[in-house]
């Protein structure tokens, strides 16, 4: 039986192998498609036509489109990202410091959000058609309902503008002691966590109900077992891979919760600096940061199938 | 998307039962259907034309929104606004679930190597997440409504492809389409005839939430400065141009925010509480 | 109080989805005496589970018990509150579900599964549970007793999972324990074995049960005394014997009816059976890869068949011996590996996809669920009128005309036109899915199990049904069955498959001689009226060993 489960697990590793290829080059084709001629936007209005086709030359961009993608991976796989058009650095130094610091928010969200969801969701389960189970399901269907920025800017004119708690901008550079370092992070974490969380709460929630209607549990209430007993003990377990799937699921959504409020509260990290490499058409850094976050995405949803796969009683 | 029922408090009319806050919801979808429609008959000033001396203007009579960082009148901009956000996520939803279904029910019913072919390929387009994409294309061909639209459009097949076909595909187990395929049924009835009706209510219910994902993603692309360029602006775009009157709490940054919540949550309510057909077992 | 069980008026309310209050048990009172097996009997939503299931005092969601007494053992559990019901549940009462396969909680083991009851109720040391529990599974004769506590459900088969969970009603030492249909989902030779182990289990300890079931026969077996329920209402109460020599209620005797072989009508026509309709020579088919094309594990292996003009062919086999498939490789679904299917006299393609348009016409499939046969989006009228369209180009009006006269061949009141499936009885399904197959004008109808959804008396009348049509229209079946009374009733040849072969064919006349020793087994498993029927049963075990799906 364990040879299955590992089957499945390589399988679903080999179809995440193909998929990345498959991102790779629609990111790289994407980019491409920018309009005006690299070299030329380089090169400034005063270039004369020679230096313009010198570069294009040197760049490659002369060559197949399908030349250049294997180029281009080729690079990657040394660890060559490319170099900045905008400020001429090596993306990998421009992306560095920041990608850090993209992790620090994502990592503090995550750890603040699993728990929460996880315990607001298995409890609402456990109580429905409760007031508490109405309150969590409305409060989260209504995150869920508005755009990202909404929570963020609720959140800063409820803790910025009315409580004067926290500052509505975040620079890292200023954190000198523990409480700089919560009022630089709170903010975007808030916001983080209210957007994950949501998500999270609803997907757990559905999927401690459907273990609860299932006749093993019925039949656990049968053998006189509590309530506590058949959620912990014959819910729960079932309820496992739904949920990790869930949670893995909902993490991914910080992709997206990340690039919105990187811009907002003007956080240093890797979102922010693809925003404003999208309004310089700085190509090589779009690229990365394309790419990382497309890796980022697809790690959390392969690890949410193979969490699943193992999770399955029945390929034990 | 399911809340408890029970707690709703329903009506019956016609053989189905209505729920009181479903049919609240779709009043409010209606009449923001009705103010994308008329809207330039609506507004009271022209939304280039700035109508305050001050700008971030509050709430008063004649300006009942208040006005924008420029002095503009924000009502007329908020129903101007309504025609791009809602107009643009209703074609592109339309454009993305209709390509979705029709293709995820092809899948279903013929399966073999087409199925495992649109299936990988879609899989891997969903695995790109939507706001980077919106980011890149909108980076690659600017923003212009017809790219907006097939955009966000592109972005959607995926997840209403993968629905239909989760949906057809249980629907292509069952005995009536095997009954159908022995009598010498074409592919086209097959999914028209036998497999649509059965699914249709589950993917109108996903066609709703596929449009409030998109509302949210045009909206956010907009904030990002990335969806519609000035001097058009749909909500999200009302929300950016006006954020420096954050710290005053202006109206201009309150309002276009609570237009998107307030359809974004009346669809999803409406889909929670869709009217429901009575079956009645006899007593 | 004389007797361990006894209900008082019993009212159960369930909601319906528009929120109205429906009653579903209507004043049922019922004793049960200590040591007594009684138990309920009726046909599907006549509310015998939901009795059995309220003397635990629980009631299924949407549920509630509105009225009346339910003492048990001196305790009124419909008075008492939940945390109260809960100690009692597993040590006075103890429940045995009708899917043993679902109500097993799969991320667990088994053994901690059958001792959590001595866990929740801390009646013994978790060493002395598992003693306890390994002797259960010994006098249950469950193979392997000492280690098959150890494994998962999914790693043990559903007869002995339905033993393992008898195994954990008995660990609690109950008084009363309630079997909810325990063999309605295994085959007639696992259900035996079944049934034997639970007889001689609550024989021993000397425990009370109920027994839900919608088999007579089976109930014969076990219990002491039958109450027949119908729409929520006891109809009749009385000993075994009594209930089943000289029932007084007209529903009690029409489900004894259904038990009666029906006198065969001889075929009037001489010509029938002198021509071939069907014949299938040595086809294979199965799934999985192939190899010198041939599929490597094969559900139907190199089996042959004739079916004559005007006659019926029964298929009867267990779960899994391939007569489903069979039926699937004639009709095109499952085209076959190997072999040839020649029906009216020309070869078919085994593909139904390459067949023309009258053959498919001329052979219909009707399947044993109509709930999924029948296009739930579609009203009566449309599902039946696709085939005049279809086949014969009938224009609106005709189709009309003939959906009527289609609706009274299988004698539907003309009226269900315009209802969909979901407003219809499982009978009247049944009978809609086989007036689309009649649509075609087909000559040969194969049936997969088409009685088998449906309860005791409504099956009967559908069995009658299709002989009359088949005498007015002089129709070919082949009809595949588990169940040997329905083939009997209607076959003129029988075929047995075993693993995907078959294993013998003869005449209904026969069927208390059949030479094969698998058929042997297989009828004498049948379950008979006779209450001593099953204590006087001997197998040879032997043929167990060899045939059986322990």
């Amino acid at each position: 039986m364990k040879s299955g489960v590992l089957n499945l697990v390589l399988k679903r590793l080999g179809i995440a192998a193909v998929t990345l290829l498959i991102v790779l080059f629609a990111v790289f084709f994407a980019t491409s498609m920018l309009p005006g001629d690299t070299a030329s936007i380089l090169l400034g209005q005063a270039a004369t036509p020679e230096a313009v086709a010198g570069l294009r030359e040197a760049m490659h961009l002369n060559d197949p489109a399908i030349l250049r993608f294997l180029l281009w991976l080729v690079g990657l796989v040394h660890g060559d990202l490319g170099t900045s058009y905008a400020n001429e650095m090596p993306v990998a130094a421009l992306i560095g410091g920041r990608l850090v610091n993209t992790m620090k928010l994502a990592g503090i969200t995550t750890l603040l959000s699993v728990p929460l969801a996880l315990t607001l969701g298995i409890t609402a389960a456990m109580l429905r058609g409760s007031v508490y189970d109405r309150t969590v399901t409305i409060l989260s269907i209504g995150i869920i309902s508005v755009p990202e920025f909404m929570v963020a800017t609720l959140a800063v004119l409820l803790f910025a503008v009315y409580l004067k708690w926290l500052p509505a901008l975040s620079s890292v550079n200023e954190a000198h002691s523990l409480t700089d370092l919560v009022r630089i992070y709170a903010m975007p974490v808030i916001t983080l966590t209210f957007v994950i969380s949501a998500q999270m709460i609803r997907m757990t929630r559905a999927a401690v109900i459907e273990t609860l209607s299932t006749p093993y549990v019925e039949m656990a209430l049968l053998k006189g077992a509590s309530r506590g007993r058949m959620v912990l003990r014959h819910a729960l377990p079932n309820a496992l891979g739904p949920i990790v799937n869930a949670v893995a699921l909902s993490l991914s959504y910080l992709v997206g919760g990340v690039i919105i409020v990187e811009t907002i509260f003007n956080y240093p990290g890797i979102a922010k600096l693809m925003v404003d490499a999208v309004a310089t058409r700085d190509l090589p850094l779009i690229q990365s940061c394309a790419m990382i976050f497309c890796l980022g995405y697809l790690f959390l949803i392969t690890a949410a199938d193979v969490v699943a796969i193992m999770s399955n009683p029945r390929l034990r | 998307m399911t809340i408890a029922h029970a707690t709703t408090s329903r009506r019956s009319f016609l053989g189905h039962s209505y729920s009181v806050v479903g049919v609240v919801a779709a009043l409010v979808i209606l009449a923001w259907t009705l103010v994308a429609i008329l809207a330039p008959y609506l507004i009271p000033h022209s939304i280039g034309d700035i109508v305050d001396d001050d700008y971030f203007g509050p709430m008063r009579q004649g300006l009942w929104l208040g006005s924008d960082y420029l002095g503009r009148d924000m009502l007329s901009r908020v129903l101007m606004g309504a025609r791009y956000t809602v107009g643009i996520s209703l074609a592109a939803v339309s454009i993305a679930c209709f390509s979705g279904v029709v293709l995820g029910m092809i899948a279903a019913v013929t399966g073999g190597w087409l199925d495992t072919c649109l299936s990988r390929f879609l899989d891997a387009m969903n695995s790109i997440p939507s706001k980077l994409f919106g980011l890149v294309v909108v980076a690659a061909v600017g923003s212009s409504i017809p790219v907006l639209i097939l955009t966000l459009a592109v972005i959607y097949i995926p997840g209403a492809y993968r629905f239909a076909r989760a949906l057809a595909v249980n629907i292509n187990t069952m005995d009536f389409i095997t009954v159908a395929r022995v009598r010498g049924e074409s592919t086209a009835y097959l999914i028209g005839s036998e497999i649509l009706p059965n699914i249709i209510r589950p993917v109108l219910a996903d066609f709703g939430l596929r449009f409030v994902f998109i509302v949210l993603l045009l909206s956010g692309l907009s904030f990002l400065g990335l969806g519609l360029q000035p001097p058009l602006a749909d909500w999200g775009a009302l929300v950016r141009e006006n954020i420096g009157g954050l710290p005053f709490v202006a109206p201009a940054v309150i309002v276009p925010s609570l237009a998107i919540a307030c359809l974004t949550i009346s669809v999803n309510l409406l889909i929670d509480n869709l009217p429901q057909k009575i079956r009645d077992r006899d007593a | 109080m004389s007797n361990l069980v006894e209900v008082r008026n019993l009212r159960i309310e369930a909601k319906t989805d528009a929120g109205r209050l429906v009653e579903i048990i209507k004043g049922v009172s019922l004793d049960i005496a200590d040591g007594e097996i009684v138990a309920l009997i009726g046909e599907s939503g006549s509310g015998k589970t939901t009795v059995a299931l309220s003397l635990m005092g629980y009631a299924r969601p949407g549920c509630r018990i509105t009225g009346g007494e339910i003492n048990v053992n001196g305790k009124n559990m419909a008075a008492l509150s939940e945390k109260e019901r809960a100690r009692l549940r597993g040590t006075d009462i103890a429940y045995v579900p009708q899917s043993a396969a679902a109500s097993f909680n799969p991320s667990s083991t088994i053994m901690e599964q059958v001792i959590e009851v001595t866990r929740i109720h801390k009646l013994m040391s978790p060493e002395q549970a598992r003693q306890r529990a390994v002797e259960l599974f010994r006098a249950l004769s469950l193979p392997d007793p000492e280690g098959i506590g150890a494994r998962y459900p999914h790693q043990v088969s559903g007869g002995q999972l339905q033993r393992l969970s008898a195994a954990m009603a008995l660990i609690g030492d109950p008084k009363l324990v309630i079997f909810d249909e325990p063999t309605t989902a295994l085959d007639v030779t696992t259900q035996i074995d079944v049934l034997k182990a639970f007889k001689s289990a609550m024989r021993a300890g000397g425990i009370a049960g109920v027994y839900v079931s919608h088999d007579l026969a089976v109930v014969a077996q076990i219990a002491d005394r039958i109450v027949v329920l119908k729409a929520g209402e006891v109809q009749e109460t009385g000993s075994t014997a009594a209930i089943l020599s000289a029932a007084h209620h007209p529903y009690t005797r029409e489900l004894l009816a259904a038990f009666e072989p029906k006198p065969r009508q001889a075929h009037a026509d001489a010509d029938a059976g002198t021509k071939q309709l069907l014949r299938i020579d040595n086809v294979t088919a199965g799934y999985g890869a192939v190899r010198d094309g041939l599929p490597l594990i094969r559900a139907v292996d190199s089996v042959s068949l004739v079916v004559e003009k005007g006659r019926n062919l029964g298929i009867i086999g267990e779960s899994g011996c391939g007569k489903s498939t069979l039926a699937r490789v004639i009709a095109g679904i499952h085209p076959a590996a190997a072999g040839a299917i020649v029906f009216d006299g020309k070869e078919l393609q085994r593909a139904a996809r390459k067949r023309s348009h009258d053959q498919l016409r001329e052979m219909q499939i009707v399947f044993q669920y109509a709930d999924t046969a029948l296009n739930p989006a579609k009203p009566v009228e449309d599902i039946i009128s696709r085939p005049l369209a279809f086949y014969h180009r009938l224009d609106r009006q005709a189709r009309s005309k003939r959906v009527d006269e289609l609706l009274d061949m299988v004698r539907l009141p003309r009226g269900l036109r315009y209802r969909h499936p979901s407003e219809l009885s499982g009978g009247q399904k049944q009978r809609v899915n086989f007036a689309r197959a009649l649509a075609a004008n087909p000559k040969l109808i194969i049936c997969d199990e088409i009685t088998s959804a449906l309860d005791t008396v409504v099956a009967a009348a559908v069995i009658e049904l299709l002989k009359e049509l088949q005498r007015e229209l002089g129709l070919s079946y082949i009809f595949i069955s588990h169940d040997l009374s329905v083939v009997e009733a209607i076959c003129d040849e029988i075929m047995v498959m075993y693993n995907g072969e078959r294993v013998e064919q003869i005449t209904p006349d026969k069927l208390t001689a059949p030479t094969h020793p698998y058929s042997k087994l297989l009828f004498s498993s049948v379950p008979k009226l006779d209450p001593t029927w099953l204590d006087g049963l001997v197998r040879d075990p032997e043929l167990v060993n060899q045939y059986g799906h322990r």
